[in-house]
């Protein structure tokens, strides 16, 4: 930016003692009409900026202040580990909703993650270019698909499917929530999977075909592992995107605060705990405290995904 | 004189760019092979084709023969992962895979079946000294290969193309990407290799060509000008353009 010292010496000796608004002016470096527009856009870009990291502070702020008091005075262990939930009658263990979060995020991880990455070399490197153009439009659209299309989908085609299969009392389980998320997982994983394929080098395929090794072979032994950190960051978005999804999975997992003790059990997740149960908890009880608790818990396992994402990303920018 | 490996009218299109014209060539078994001419005339598709790295791209249209051990290459039996096993290649960019040193060797052999450690650490190390580098990363072969110098990383990609005992080895201006003293090395290693293999090379550089090759083929505008012992070729070229082209007139 222009200092004071760019400023035309005649104005300077002609101007004796600056107004009030040239020397506001002088202070920003404000020279023309053009430096005025320049501070006004740098202006509304900072404040644009601004509300962002501005929401974010205030979020994590407001759960810590309505989540902490609640998990003190329930105790940390109890909490945590307790592993009864009844909100009604004063037991706040929020241990088989911890469990079956990391449970529904691991299944819809293992079965999401390998047809994802599967898509993404099939995309990049094999798939010709209208076979591709098809298929990366049913990924967008799956992309677009709300979250409660999914959920009424899987509870009409997907929940009565797994009780038939399994010849179970109600399909509504911890497996119909895996399904339904491993899907939805899809898109996230497929498209950065896909990206980073794209951008392993041609030099190293070529070393590889050159070598004597087949098209498969070097697309599995030498495009994939040469891809490998922008993989990494897909299966961790997956993760992120499964661990806070609330408004399918409640439809098709039964909405029971069991412990996950089976594929067939009907669960509740941290999720759909607080959005089941934040209409009837009274304003100002340890109950409703507790599930803004819930949400920090949350909030906080989303937080460390977003560090590990951006370990990779740092790591793909060294490499 | 024992040609390996010979072209026999051999034509190659890209779409509608007739990029080779009935190129005739024989290539003697152990010998260095120079390819030379003006850029564009289409040394980097005669080598190419040669162990069919033109496969790959869409629009390519190959007639004529390319004869490999009293085989044409082109021949629907023939296996072209066996092809490029036994005709190695070396491209113009260094490009070692992202992978450790000792990965980047034992490549091309766990991809032909070798899984034993012992065996595979036999190759690696046989290869990195056939390509005259075992002394400089031997203690380091678990480092990644990226870590090297141009020049290194050249002398991997020979070694890593050794490692599956070819036959015949392409070098595609192998060394215009490094340094004088990187070059002068691999021009030795040629030399060298040359007893155990058959080596064709494409180069721009007159001097080069005359260190290295035993003979020597000039092209034009696709077409093989002229080929014949390169002393000869350097010496008394029988075609006036040829003549023009290694003393520099033009091209
Ligand atoms: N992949 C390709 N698709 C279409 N045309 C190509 C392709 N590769 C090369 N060509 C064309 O074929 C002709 C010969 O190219 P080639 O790369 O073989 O020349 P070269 O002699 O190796 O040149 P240089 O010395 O610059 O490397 C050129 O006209 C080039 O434009
Ligand atoms: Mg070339």
């Amino acid at each position: 930016m222009a200092d004071m010292s760019s400023m035309p010496e005649q104005e300077k000796k002609a101007e004796g003692k600056p107004s009030a608004m040239t020397r506001f002016k002088n202070r920003f470096g404000l020279h023309s009409a053009r430096d005025v527009v320049e501070f006004i856009v740098h202006t509304l870009f900072f404040l644009c900026g601004f509300v962002a990291v501005a929401c974010v502070l205030f979020i994590s702020a407001y759960l810590v202040i309505s989540g902490l008091p609640a998990i003190l005075e329930i105790g940390v262990t109890d909490f945590l580990l307790g592993e009864v939930w009844d909100g009604r009658n004063g037991e706040y263990g929020i241990l088989p909703f911890i469990l079956t979060s990391l449970a529904g995020t691991a299944g819809a991880i293992l079965i999401g993650v390998p047809i994802g990455v599967l898509t993404a070399m099939f995309l990049a490197k094999v798939a010709n270019n209208k076979v591709a153009a098809v298929i990366r439009s049913a990924v967008s659209l799956l992309a677009g698909i709300p979250s409660v299309v999914y959920g009424l989908v899987g509870m009409m085609v997907l929940v009565p499917a797994i009780r038939e299969l399994f010849g179970l009392a109600s399909g509504s389980s911890l497996l119909a929530a895996i399904v339904v998320l491993s899907i939805m997982i899809l898109p996230s994983i497929i498209n950065v999977a896909e990206t980073s394929l794209r951008a392993v080098p041609k030099e190293y395929e070529e070393a590889s075909l050159a070598l004597g090794a087949t098209h498969i072979e070097t697309i599995f032994r030498v495009s994939l592992p040469a891809a490998r950190s922008g993989v990494a960051t897909a299966i961790v978005l997956g993760i992120g995107r499964a661990i806070g999804e609330a408004m399918a999975i409640i439809m098709v997992s039964g909405n029971v605060a069991n412990m996950p003790t089976s594929l067939f059990t009907s669960v509740r997740f941290l999720t759909t705990a607080i959005a089941s149960e934040m209409n009837y908890a009274t304003v100002g009880s340890l109950w409703r405290d507790a599930l803004f608790s819930i949400g920090l818990v949350l909030f906080l396992f989303i937080m460390l995904i977003n560090v590990i994402l951006n370990v990779f990303i740092k790591n793909k920018k060294e490499d | 004189m024992d040609a390996i490996l010979k072209t026999e009218h051999l034509n190659l299109w890209y779409g509608d760019n007739h990029a080779l014209k009935d190129v005739t060539l024989e290539m003697p078994e152990h010998q260095v092979t120079a390819l030379i001419g003006p850029s564009g005339c289409g040394k980097s598709t005669f080598l190419k084709t040669l162990d069919r790295m033109n496969d790959l791209i869409p629009g390519v249209r190959i007639e004529g023969k390319v004869i490999y051990r009293n085989q044409n290459i082109f021949d629907p039996q023939v296996d072209v992962t066996w092809l490029r096993r036994h005709v190695g290649m070396v491209f113009q960019k260094p490009n070692p895979f992202p992978m450790s040193i000792y990965d980047n060797i034992a490549y091309g052999p766990r991809t032909h079946g070798i899984r034993g450690k012992k065996e595979l650490d036999q190759i690696v190390e046989k290869s990195l000294r056939g390509a005259a580098i075992w002394d400089e990363v031997k203690d380091r072969l678990k480092k990644s290969a990226l870590s090297l110098s141009g020049g290194q990383q050249q002398r991997i990609c020979i070694a890593r193309a050794l490692a599956v005992e070819p036959d015949v080895l392409l070098m595609d201006e192998a060394t215009s990407a490094l340094d004088p003293i990187s070059t002068s090395k691999i021009e030795d290693l040629i030399a060298d290799l040359k007893k155990t293999y058959t080596i064709v090379i494409v180069t721009h550089n007159m001097q080069q060509a005359t260190r290295v090759s035993d003979r020597c083929a000039f092209f034009l505008h696709g077409e093989l000008v002229e080929s014949g012992e390169t002393e000869q070729i350097f010496s008394v070229p029988k075609d006036k353009r040829t003549e023009d082209y290694i003393t520099g007139r033009f091209g």
